[in-house]
């Protein structure tokens, strides 16, 4: 296995600088792994090989000249499908979009470009990120890296595939109810979810407008941070963007690393696998979550529990919120402007040719979700359903607002359990869904949660999620880095070194 | 707001109906599947009912929302054969649509 595939991405940034490798080299390494392991784990949709080497010659030959180029310029990315790509296919993992190409890039996907990363692909995803698995995907399975009967999770399980399958130094996802977070858990990567608005959604296939939030997952908090800088602040495109200055992360996970959290107040969350409420949990994820928990203490934290009762209710309203605006964010896929028509012979009229257009181009997850938001909405349901949960967010929201009196930060577990076997869930919508019962809270109140590796359970990675106040997300960094830090050296390796040493035994 | 009344099942008709309004030509096989998996998502969802929300205002998004403004200012939009590439059908520089009205309209 080539040394360049297994560097970390703020290494090979510093490896580039230093001219010691080129992009080339790294690029050409990367598409290779992708060559011969994606066959296996199936994160990628689309792969341009060409493409790639010639954005990474472009980057060397800048060099060359001598030109100022940025930290990132050279890295290599792969790109959740959900963003759109000027010239490069994307289908959201949907049939109802197959083989568009979009005129325009997304924001983010401008902004990656123009500090010179050089584009791997574009990753699988659960259809327009509805669900926990990938499963949901038109068009492939993408497997656990860990373990090849397992599902990666989702909805960015492809981006979290590639990057712990060695198939990309870092990757891009998508967060609506915990779609970086959960996936980057079950493979042991770190994500994290940026405070909502504080990334530009300009470009993102919308699924739910106000939750959806695009975010870094890498294989080092450092890593993320870095790639969260190169994406974050106010975008004129995108009206619910935050006119904020970005964020200084990467600085805050290098002082985090220093293991130092004296004084920082630590909130457990009662309702998310504590006393009471530990239905659903596995005995091995909470093992890790405890452990972790004194981890922090050992490295000054101040650790309390925090009880946040409206949390019980975060799953049902989520459920009602989400698909409500998807109900409303995908009526635009009418086989009018774009992507897949179908039936249109001549003799059926339009609303004929965009009824069979959505049966054939939309998968039974996004219709569950269409019907399910559509009855939340209609008339006579209205309150019961859509208005109250609108109010149950308010109610999640202030006992964040309350923990904040008391505590920096809040902590649970990533998700209930470690990646399940492929199949396991698929028909059963509600099984699927209580995958995302620990990641909602924090996007139904639009703060920051980063997830971080603490551990395995029966040979799969655990994540422990860190939640922080709106724009706080600095706070997330600098408690994942202490913790990256302490475990790292007490293993002697990186979280992920584990995985190659595992699938050779 | 009480709890939503569950007494009454989402029923295949309500279904059909359901996807009618979302123009989803759905198929016989569908409506049984989503009759009873919907029905069952909702008994899970509809536990927002039991949320004490006496005087709780909604919530429509986790930032404060203001009216956004930009200079009126004219920018170039995409090009049209571009756009046009990107469509399911074309015809004299414009989107080719199937037609909207019936014969006796």
């Amino acid at each position: 296995m080539s040394e360049l595939t297994s560097t970390d991405a703020a290494e090979l940034g510093r490896l580039l600088t230093a001219g010691e490798v080129t992009a080339a080299d790294v690029t050409r390494a990367y598409l290779d792994r992708i060559a011969a392991d994606d066959g296996a784990i199936g994160a990628y949709l689309h792969v341009d090989a060409e493409a790639a080497l010639r954005t990474a010659a472009q980057v060397d030959a800048a060099r060359a000249d001598g030109g100022a180029l940025g930290p990132l310029a050279g890295i290599p990315l792969a790109l959740k499908d959900v963003v759109v790509t000027e010239g490069v296919p994307t289908t959201s993992g949907s049939k109802i979009l197959e083989g568009w190409r979009p005129p325009y890039d997304a924001t983010l996907a401008a902004r990656l470009k123009t500090a010179g990363t050089v584009l791997l692909g574009k990753t699988n995803m659960d259809e327009f990120a509805m669900g926990s698995s990938t499963e949901n995907s038109a068009y492939q399975v993408t497997r656990n890296p860990w373990d090849h009967d397992r599902i990666p999770g989702g909805s960015s399980g492809g981006s979290s595939a590639a990057v712990a399958g060695g198939l990309a130094p870092w990757a891009i996802g998508t967060d609506t109810g915990g779609s970086i977070r959960q996936p980057a858990a079950v493979t042991g990567l770190v994500g994290h979810k940026p405070t909502y608005g504080s990334v530009s959604r300009y470009g993102l296939i919308a699924f739910s407008s106000s939750l959806d939030q695009a975010g870094p997952m890498a294989r080092t908090v450092l890593d993320a941070a870095l790639l969260h800088e190169a994406i974050a602040g106010h975008d004129p495109l995108d009206s619910t963007s935050i006119a904020a200055p970005v964020p200084v992360l990467a600085e805050s996970a290098r002082r985090g690393a220093g293991g130092d959290l004296a004084g920082l107040r630590v909130g457990v969350v009662t309702e998310l696998g504590g006393d009471g409420h530990t239905d659903g949990y596995e005995d091995g994820v909470l093992a890790r979550f405890t452990e972790t928990v004194a981890l922090l203490e050992s490295l000054g934290a101040e650790v309390r529990p925090v009880s946040c009762p409206a949390f019980d209710l975060a799953l049902p309203a989520y459920y009602l919120i989400a698909p409500s605006e998807a109900s409303s964010n995908l009526a635009r896929f009418d086989g009018v402007r774009y992507g897949l028509r179908a039936g249109d012979d001549g003799n059926r009229d339009l609303d004929e040719v965009m009824a069979l257009t959505r049966e054939q181009g939309f998968g039974p997850e996004v219709k569950r979700r269409i019907i399910l938001g559509t009855y939340a909405l209609s008339s006579g349901y209205y309150d019961a359903y859509y208005g109250q949960a609108q109010k149950v967010r308010t109610l999640i929201t202030r006992d964040f607002t309350s923990a904040w009196a008391d505590v920096d930060v809040l902590v649970s577990p990533t998700s209930p359990t470690v990646a399940w076997p492929v199949g396991a869930r698929v028909d059963d919508p509600i099984a699927m869904y209580a995958a995302d019962l620990c990641t909602l809270p924090a996007s139904l109140a639009g703060i920051p949660a980063i997830s971080v590796p603490c551990g395995l359970s029966d040979g799969l990675p655990v994540g422990f999620q860190v939640m922080a106040p709106a724009l706080a997300d600095d706070r997330c960094y600098r408690v994942a880095a202490a913790l990256e830090a302490a475990q790292d050296s007490a293993r002697g390796s990186r979280f992920l070194d584990q995985l190659p040493v595992r699938s050779a035994a | 707001m009480s709890t939503p009344s569950r007494k009454d099942r989402l029923t295949r008709d309500e279904v059909a109906h359901l996807a009618h309004l979302s123009r989803l030509a759905v198929s016989e096989e569908e409506l049984d599947l989503f009759a009873g998996q919907l029905d069952a998502v909702l008994d899970a969802v509809a536990q927002v009912g039991k949320a004490d929300v006496a005087d709780v205002p909604p919530t429509t998004h986790a930032v404060p929302m203001t009216n956004v403004f930009r200079e009126d200012v004219a920018r170039p939009s995409l090009p049209r054969d571009v756009v046009l590439a990107g469509a399911p059908a074309a015809e004299d520089g414009r989107i080719r649509v199937p037609r909207i009205l019936g014969e006796e309209q």
